[in-house]
């Protein structure tokens, strides 16, 4: 995928801040060979729906003043990232993918764009997604579904398809995703590349335009192990602007990941080994756990069947808050406003025409879910399960430092093949436990499917397991080599 | 009284009343913006403060704080408690949800004693943020008929502090005597500045009636109050019209009813079934707040005297019985208690300080009182070496310029009329008024009364206010 003749674009983030800080490339050659790639080959892609050449080549010239004047330039110095296009960018139009929002420039930068601009990376674009992250396969966008990198005919898997297809095509070597029930992890897995949900909390959500705000965590792509726990160490930590941002939520990852998993207990989930998950896949996870017990780790079975329950309780509690959170979008103070004769009218005349099919059906379900007389069937009892999934995870974590599922029930399907929304909810099975417990979980790539594509591997660890869940990862990476 | 005068014999009213006031913070409830009335519009804002995408709450502590302070001052406990979501759309609430406590609000089961010594309950006090400020421009005025609409957000995520009384108010009076006192200890205590004129305390009222003995009646919500004297009005008005509608063998619909101040009436906004489903659900974005003891215990101990003991204080102090009430009242209402306290404790009369601090301090700043001058000037009235005349133009200049009261009564050429003088004086008015005397000296206590002050102000006139007032009252009783 990568340009052979371009010295720079096959460098990771790790290289290329070294490179830059070392003065083997300057931060300009490196943002320009990247704008350079994406301009010859997005066309296709779709990965991004804003760049900002402009701003990046202009940032890049900053980081090189610094190297030049001797300065600290940071340990993302020069380092192209690619932002979700619902992190808020202050004076970039930020849409959420979302005709409400078009032309919606925030007059604020999210937390995470703010510390990425302190650790020297240059932001060169707002990538693709499902429309308000409602999907699984990046075709909600409003403004036309990205591509897999990897086979132009199949989705690279959602909602942060665009960040993932940004990494997979070499169009920057790092992203930004969010993850509700899945949506940094199943594209990572689609499109080859790692992905990370971190542990909620960990990462100031400040500046993400909510979806289900207890379940939203944002979270690092990369193409490999090192590059993603780079990137996470760099945006993870306490902000005060976030009253669910916790204290201890940045562990020092990088300098564990050579620790090897010698005596890591690696439970593997049967549950998601069975009916709705693909052979070729499963057989990948029963592949990557011998691979980490060969590697020395203690490898065992365990059972969570609570964890069947997880798409439920998940598409009652993630559609009832965002029916509240995208209440806001009215067409009062900013984005889309169709005019009618009356407050109320204007308000739906906006969100009948701002909002697609999916985001529509979800404010529905929520609504429905919240409303009088509803309330303790649906919404009430899904947090009875959620709590009841996050007891499964604590018997489980009794036994074991971390646990082994695949990340998606399949490889990257194709474009329009699934048009039935329930079927596309199946995508998140895998995924959705670790949203409802806050623990952290990552998408790691192990071969390929008996189609070719990438399949990936996810390894999911309680609150704050970073280290341990990278540890595995890792050596899942170097297995691979 | 108008408990006794409203209702029919039959029909008792109960009313229970729910106060809104906007917390005395620096800034907003979930935001750094200032919260201060009367900036230009939408100068006061934030991200949080509109809404905006990506934006987050974060809660303020001094808020919480003075919702502790209310809770503790009016005797609730204080327990752990949950924000939630309150969802409706409206263009002035700028997230079209309202931040608010549902079902475990900070504050709960405390209450209040009234002047008159009686308790009214208090259900809850809750935190919430306050909405917007639309206007309605051309049109009608109102949001349906209006050519277009402004809407200020510089009050949006003000901090708000509900308080639920229990339904324990028994008529009009009562109801004006809780949100007065209500008010007095938000000021008090510093919880808010407590200016109903301004909207930083609201006062809704849920009125119902029924018969002693028979189950509460269907309540109706009165809004609009916007001031203790629209209360009143409003929650007799509303008491009467519903005891005729029953009386007329209509029943009651619970709704939601508006007051106009000027017809003096209330009429319907909207009825219970048209009203929204709020989707209450707790929000994700904040923690559950639970303040620890010890801060409960900080706070308990920073609390002021609050008006009821000030006025027990006072009272005590004064030797008051019931005739001195209203006075002890109003010097505590003007924050005038402490002088009154020094101008006793330096030796003056507490029925004469009373009379002074309530008639002629009531709007000096207490601190700038020379208080050992005061009292001096109070103990020269009281010995009769001033009259009340001379003393009042004694005690301007001694506020104006300081001084002793004797050096001022001097300079003045103030000096008590001798009883002789006095007495020949009140003689010659008695002999140029002979119709009005004759009816002093045949006439009942009443009559004595007005024509007493006839009097008064004849010698008042003849002597140039030099007159002891008290003096001629008792000479005029001698006489007859």
């Amino acid at each position: 995928m990568s340009d052979a003749d371009d010295p720079v674009i096959p460098l990771g983030a790790r290289s290329i801040a070294d490179a830059v800080a070392g003065g083997t490339f300057s931060a300009e050659q490196v943002v320009r060979a990247h704008l350079d790639g994406l301009e010859e080959r997005d066309a296709t892609v779709h990965a991004f729906l804003t760049v900002t050449a402009e701003r990046a080549l202009a940032d890049a010239e900053a980081v090189d003043a610094r190297v030049a004047a001797g300065v600290d330039p940071g340990p993302l110095a020069g380092v192209p990232v690619a932002l979700k296009d619902n992190l808020c960018t202050r004076g970039i139009e930020t849409t959420c993918a979302s005709k409400i929002l078009e032309g919606w420039k925030p007059p604020y930068d999210a937390t995470v764009v703010e510390r990425l601009r302190a650790a020297g990376a240059v932001t060169i674009g707002k990538a693709n997604m499902d429309e308000f992250a409602m999907g699984s396969s990046c075709e909600n966008s409003a403004f036309g579904p990205t591509r897999n990198p990897r086979e132009p005919s199949r989705v690279p898997g959602g909602s942060s398809g665009g960040s993932a297809a940004v990494v997979a095509a070499g169009f920057a070597p790092l992203a930004l995703g969010s993850d509700t029930g899945g949506s940094i992890r199943q594209p990572a897995a689609l499109c080859g590349v790692v992905g990370v949900k971190p542990t909620y909390g960990a990462v100031s959500r400040y500046g993400l335009v909510a979806f289900a705000s207890s379940l939203d965590q944002i979270g690092p792509f990369a193409g490999d192990v090192a590059d993603a726990a780079l990137l996470l160490e760099t945006i993870a930590g306490h902000d005060e602007r976030d009253s669910t941002s916790i204290p201890d939520g940045a562990p020092e990852i990088s300098i564990h990941l050579d620790d090897g998993v010698d005596g890591l207990r690696v439970g593997v989930v049967t549950d998601l080994l069975g009916d709705g998950i693909a052979g070729d896949v499963a057989a990948r996870v029963r592949a990557a756990a011998e691979a980490l017990s060969a590697a020395g780790a203690d490898v065992g079975e365990v059972e969570i069947p609570e964890l069947a329950y997880g798409l439920s309780a998940y598409y009652l509690i993630a559609p009832a808050e965002a029916s509240s959170n995208l209440a806001r979008f009215d067409g009062v103070r900013y984005g889309l406003r169709v005019d009618a004769p009356t407050t109320a009218e204007m308000m739906v005349a906006t969100r009948t025409a701002g909002f697609g099919p999916e985001v529509k059906r979800r404010i529905m379900l929520g609504t429905y879910a919240l409303s009088a007389g509803y309330y303790d069937a649906y919404y009430g009892k899904a947090l009875k399960v959620r709590t009841r999934i996050c007891r499964a995870f604590e018997r489980a974590y009794a036994d074991f430092d971390v646990l082994l599922t695949p990340t998606s029930p399949t490889t990257a399907f194709e474009l329009g093949a699934t048009t039935d929304p329930l079927a596309m909810y199946l995508n998140d099975v895998c995924t959705i436990p670790s949203n409802l417990a806050g623990h952290p979980a990552m998408s790691v790539p192990f071969g390929v499917g008996d189609n070719g594509l990438p399949v990936g591997v996810q390894i999911l660890a309680p609150a704050l397991g970073e280290v341990p869940m990278f540890r595995a990862a890792a050596a899942l990476e170097e297995a691979t080599r | 009284m108008s408990d006794d005068t409203v209702l029919s014999d039959s029909y008792v009213m109960v009313v229970g009343l729910e106060v809104h006031a906007e917390l005395a913070t620096a800034t907003k409830m979930f935001s750094g913006a200032p919260n201060a009335y009367g900036a230009a519009p939408n100068t006061n804002i934030d991200p949080v403060t509109l809404g905006l995408p990506g934006s987050l709450p974060v809660l303020n502590k001094r808020a919480v704080e003075l919702a502790i302070r209310l809770g503790l001052a009016l005797n609730c406990t204080v327990q752990a408690s949950v924000f939630a979501r309150k969802n409706y759309f409206y263009p002035d609430m700028p997230k079209d949800f309202q931040i608010s406590q549902y079902d475990r609000p900070i504050d709960v089961d405390g209450w209040l004693e009234l002047p008159s010594g009686k308790r009214i309950g208090i259900e809850r006090a809750h935190l919430e943020e306050d909405t917007g400020k639309s206007t309605h421009v051309g049109g009608s005025g109102r949001i349906s008929g209006a050519d277009h609409s402004l809407v200020d957000y510089n009050r949006a995520g003000v901090p708000l502090l509900e308080i639920v009384s229990r339904p324990d108010i028994a008529s009009s009076d009562e109801a004006r005597a809780y949100a007065a006192e209500l008010r007095a200890i938000l000021v008090a205590t510093g919880v808010s500045d407590g200016r109903m004129e301004e909207g930083s305390m609201r006062v809704d009222a849920n009125v119902s009636v029924h018969r002693p003995g028979e189950p509460l009646g269907t309540r109706c919500e009165i809004k609009n109050l916007n001031s203790l004297r629209s209360l009143g009005r409003a929650v007799d008005y509303e008491a009467r019209r519903q005891v005729e509608a029953l009386t007329a063998g209509e029943t009651i619909r619970q709704e939601t009813r508006l007051w106009d101040e000027q017809s003096g009436r209330t009429a319907t906004m909207r009825v219970k079934e048209d009203a929204d489903d709020y989707r209450y659900f707790p929000e994700p974005d904040l923690v559950p707040l639970d303040p620890d003891e010890a801060w409960i215990d900080e706070i308990r101990a920073s609390l002021p005297l609050l008006p009821a003991q000030r006025r027990e204080q006072l009272a005590q102090a004064v030797g008051a019985t019931a005739e001195y009430a209203h006075a002890v009242g109003v010097v505590v209402e003007r924050g005038a208690d402490e002088l009154a306290l020094a101008l006793i404790e330096s030796g003056a009369p507490g029925d004469r300080v009373l009379v002074y601090v309530e008639q002629h301090l009531g709007e000096v700043d207490p601190d700038a009182v020379d208080v050992a001058a005061v009292a001096a000037l109070v103990a020269m009235e009281v010995a009769g070496e001033l009259t009340a005349t001379q003393a009042k133009k004694v005690l301007a200049v001694l506020l104006d310029e300081g001084g002793t009261p004797a050096d001022i009564a001097r300079e003045l050429g103030f000096e008590a009329m001798s009883d002789d003088a006095l007495a020949a004086t009140l003689d010659d008015v008695i002999a140029a008024n002979p119709d009005e005397w004759e009816r002093f000296r045949t006439g009942d206590d009443k009559t004595r009364g007005k024509l007493t002050g006839f009097f008064v102000g004849q010698v008042m006139r003849a002597t140039s206010g030099s007159a002891d007032g008290g003096a001629v009252t008792r000479l005029l009783r001698e006489r007859a």
